[in-house]
């Protein structure tokens, strides 16, 4: 479903040196796999998943997801391919202030280029708890609601890849598990496959199969 | 969700600045559409009011004075034509009256409560429409003037909103075009019906029967002008004549013996044939114009070629002597004199002698003017008669002018004034009223029993010509009569459809661009108000866009968001002042009637403020462009990165 291969990306610093960030010589991820994916800070974890996303262009390699090699893709044509693929969810959520839960899913279907379903996304808030905080802004929602809005929300254009960058970092202890097992739980629903970021033992300990990018990444090691 | 929504969200989440920002537009706006408004129900108003008819007639003069002044109650009145000239108009078999289907008269001068009192005939309201295709309508319980009740009128709708003047009421015009209060109040009359509003200056008039106005004090043409005109039409007549006549040869005669000092030359304007007694009385004058006068003008010429001296007839007209130094006896009565002076009488100089063109004296027949002293030009009936004139340099002795009042001698001893009561008589504000009590003198109860004043003692201010044929052959009709009328001297015809266009071109749309121009700097102003306002919240907002690039928003897509925002707010701001603008409209709206006579109302509209919107996307993408450009460029992996 997912295949890295040769990957590599760096970033100028300001002297004009490159800095490697990621070099990881491959990785797969099966349809439908669920990957608690663990390294400690600067890693590269967030490079990863927005390369994955698309959203960031790696500077060789490649990253192909069901059968697309995306960095080959054009701007336009990964944000589409993203819009329609993949699910983001947020550490801090970024729930955007002005919409309501019920609008903050909706948007998660407003790029696809199709209609925004809206039985799908009053589905999903029910899924997640919230199909009593429809209405509400996310500043009137506790964290945990929050969060749970955003799995709603990668969840919304019925993705092949849910990518999560430590999705309970923010959430208090007591509502960690439940937005875990929301994840894994939308996940094995809808088969979707998922990368879950975590620093947390406690999580990776739930999944069969943990990634620590610090192996992974060669750029990493090779520090 | 819709691009739109997402942009409208935005704004509700900044409420206060959004808010503040599209204010500032709607201010601009709201100027941009008063100004034009105004000016749109200003030109459609004239042009209205211009479209009834195809040719204002009057004096000449400028012709937007004459169309200001007759169809829009505006500015004042050039000078009057001869009511000759508009029966010209009516006048079907007239070289000029074969162009004309319907012509009105318009007489101006007076006011009632500082609104124009129009003496007219009922036809304007039945014959002539207010604007294309519309006609005149009355209030109910109303109805036209008649003809026949010269004290009728028929007043426009605002004037009957703002006078309170109801049908069965009476009103008094005042004398002169504004209100003030020294002006002299006229005879009553009776309002009849009240029009209903047509959007003209006519809603701003009061419409009096032609006749009653006539009837009015110092309407009718002061029968000195009216003589002073003929005269000097005489004058031209007589001098034409005398170039040919001839003296039979031999003929003594004698030029020399003749006094010219005696001979009074100095009241020079209209010196003669004043007032002319009937033939055969004493006092009775030939004027060289008789036989070209006016059909109304009572027949006082005998027929001098019936008249003959036989050959050899002692023919003396030196009798003339006594108390004939003014007066001049008819031909072959005591006292007749023959002026000879009148072949170096000044081409103005009316001419009074019997005509000697037709009057033959056989050669060498004794023929004497010599011993003539008196002038002869000059005839006043007796003091005490009808018609006498008092002159300055009268010998008046054994006459008491001190019980007799001329205190201005400059009218009082010229003019015929029948006594009050008679038909003519004229009221001059100058004229000694004592013993006269006009304020125990009831106008408004007292029976008008008038007769018709003479036509030529009648002038008009305007003409109202609507032009024979349908459609197209009466503007064809139209423009030739108008070519005819100006190539004359008499008078001049305007088109108020052109005059007026012709003034907007030429000043009202130079008056309105300069004013567009400042209101559309405002617009750009405030739009420049939206972009910092924007871009100010670029920042907060960088995270928000990059989180929907996240979702697949692409660039393009979020560069529109923000383009949207900036049109939401501009339009928003844009079709708000369009309310406050014609709010601002209404609102002045009082004013700009009492002083242009043009009502302006809130759902009045122009068709350019459709621009506005469309001009307002515009502005709004290339305020917006800037901040959106920001938007656009936003980098996603370091917004998202960035801590919240």
């Amino acid at each position: 479903m997912l295949l890295l291969e040769k990957l590599k990306k760096s970033y100028v610093e300001p002297d004009g040196a490159r800095l490697p960030i990621l070099d990881i010589p491959e990785f797969r991820v099966a349809p439908g796999e669920q990957i608690a994916l663990m390294g400690r800070s600067g890693c590269g974890k967030t490079t990863l998943l927005h390369t994955i996303a698309g959203i960031s262009r790696p500077d060789s390699g490649l990253v192909r997801i069901n059968g697309t090699d995306i960095s080959r893709l054009p701007e336009h044509g990964r944000d589409l391919f993203r819009a329609n693929t993949i699910g983001y969810i947020f550490q801090t959520f970024n729930l955007l202030p002005g919409f309501s839960a019920l609008e903050n899913v909706l948007l998660g279907m407003s790029f696809s280029g199709g209609r925004a379903d809206e039985a799908r996304a009053r589905r999903l808030l029910d899924q997640v708890g919230l199909s009593k905080r429809l209405t509400h802004k996310p500043a009137m929602l506790s964290v945990g609601e929050q969060q749970r809005v955003a799995v709603a929300r990668a969840m919304a254009n019925r993705p092949k890849l849910l990518l999560a960058d430590e999705p309970t970092a923010n959430v208090d202890t007591g509502h960690q598990q439940q937005i875990i097992d929301l994840i894994r739980a939308q996940s094995t629903e809808e088969n979707v496959a998922l990368i879950l970021v975590t620093h947390t033992p406690e999580v990776s300990e739930q999944f069969t199969r943990v990634e620590h990018l610090d192996r992974l990444n060669q750029a990493v090691v090779n520090v | 969700m819709s691009l739109w929504k997402i942009a409208w969200r935005s704004i509700q989440q900044r409420a206060l600045a959004s808010s503040l920002t599209a204010f500032s537009v709607a201010l601009g706006v709201s100027l941009v559409v008063a100004v034009l408004v105004a000016q749109k129900v200003i030109r459609d108003s004239f042009t209205r009011g211009a479209s009834g008819y195809h040719l204002v007639v009057g004096k000449k003069g400028s012709q937007l004075q004459l169309v200001l002044n007759t169809v829009y109650h505006l500015q004042d009145p050039i000078e009057n034509i001869p009511y000759s000239y508009y029966k010209r108009l009516t006048n079907p078999k007239d070289s000029l009256g074969k162009y004309v289907k319907t012509a009105i008269p318009y007489c101006l001068g007076d006011n009632y409560d500082g609104f124009r009192v129009v003496g007219t005939i009922p036809d304007l309201f039945t014959k002539l429409e207010y604007a294309d295709g519309q006609k005149y309508e009355f209030e109910s319980g109303g109805r036209n003037f008649k003809a026949n009740q010269f004290y009728e009128a028929v007043i426009g709708s605002t004037v009957a909103r703002v006078t309170g003047l109801k049908v069965g009421k009476t009103f008094q015009p005042v004398h002169g075009l504004s209100d003030s209060d020294d002006g002299h109040k006229h005879d009553a009359f009776k309002v009849v019906g009240i029009l209903k509003p047509t959007g003209t200056a006519n809603d701003r008039a009061l419409f009096i029967n032609i006749e009653g106005f006539y009837r009015l004090d110092n309407h009718a043409k002061p029968l000195e002008d009216v003589a002073a005109a003929k005269a000097e039409k005489a004058a031209k007549a007589a001098h034409d004549e005398h170039e040919g006549h001839e003296h039979a040869e031999g003929e003594p005669h004698d030029h020399d013996a003749h006094d010219h000092d005696a001979h009074e030359h100095d009241d020079a304007k209209a010196p003669a044939g004043k007032v002319n007694s009937p033939h055969g009385q004493p006092g009775h004058v030939h004027s060289d114009d008789e036989d070209k006068a006016p059909a109304e003008k009572p027949k006082q010429a005998d027929e001098h070629a019936d008249h003959d001296h036989a050959a050899g007839e002692p023919h003396d007209h030196d009798d003339a002597k006594a108390t004939a130094t003014k007066v001049n006896p008819p031909h072959g009565q005591p006292g007749h004199v023959h002026s000879d002076d009148e072949d170096k009488a000044p081409a103005d100089k009316p001419k009074v002698t019997d005509e000697h063109g037709d009057h033959d004296h056989v050669a060498g027949e004794p023929h004497d003017h010599g011993d003539t002293k008196a002038p002869a030009t000059k005839v006043n009936p007796p003091h005490g008669q009808p018609g006498h004139v008092h002159s300055d340099d009268e010998d008046h002795e054994g006459h008491d002018h001190a019980a007799h009042d001329h205190d201005d001698a400059k009218t009082a001893p010229t003019k015929v004034n029948p006594p009050h009561g008679q038909p003519g008589h004229v009221h001059s504000d100058d004229e000694d009223h004592e013993g006269h009590d006009h304020a125990g003198h009831d106008h408004a109860g007292h029976a008008h029993s008038h007769e018709p004043l003479p036509e030529d003692q009648r002038e008009v201010t305007a003409v109202l010509v609507l032009a024979k044929g349908s459609a197209a052959m009466s503007d064809i009709s139209a423009g030739e009569l108008r070519r005819l009328i100006n190539k004359g001297d008499e008078a001049q015809a305007a088109m108020p459809v052109r005059v007026i266009a012709d003034f907007f071109q030429k000043i009202v749309q130079t008056i309105t661009i300069a004013l567009l121009g400042l209101t559309v700097l405002i617009i750009v102003v405030s739009g420049i108000g939206v972009m910092v306002s924007i871009y100010n919240s670029m920042n907060d907002r960088r995270r928000d866009i990059a989180v929907m690039r996240a979702l697949g928003a692409a660039r393009g897509t979020v560069l529109s968001v923000i383009l949207v925002e900036s049109i939401l707010l501009s339009v928003g701001g844009g079709l708000l002042g369009m309310i406050l603008g014609h709010a601002l409209v209404a609102l002045l709206g009082p004013t700009v009637e009492r002083l242009a006579g043009v009502s302006l109302g809130f759902f009045q509209f122009d068709k350019y403020e459709l621009v506005l919107i469309p001009a307002l996307v515009v502005l709004a993408s290339l305020v917006g462009y800037l901040p959106a450009l920001s938007a656009y460029r936003t980098d996603v992996a370091k917004a998202l990165s960035a801590s919240p």
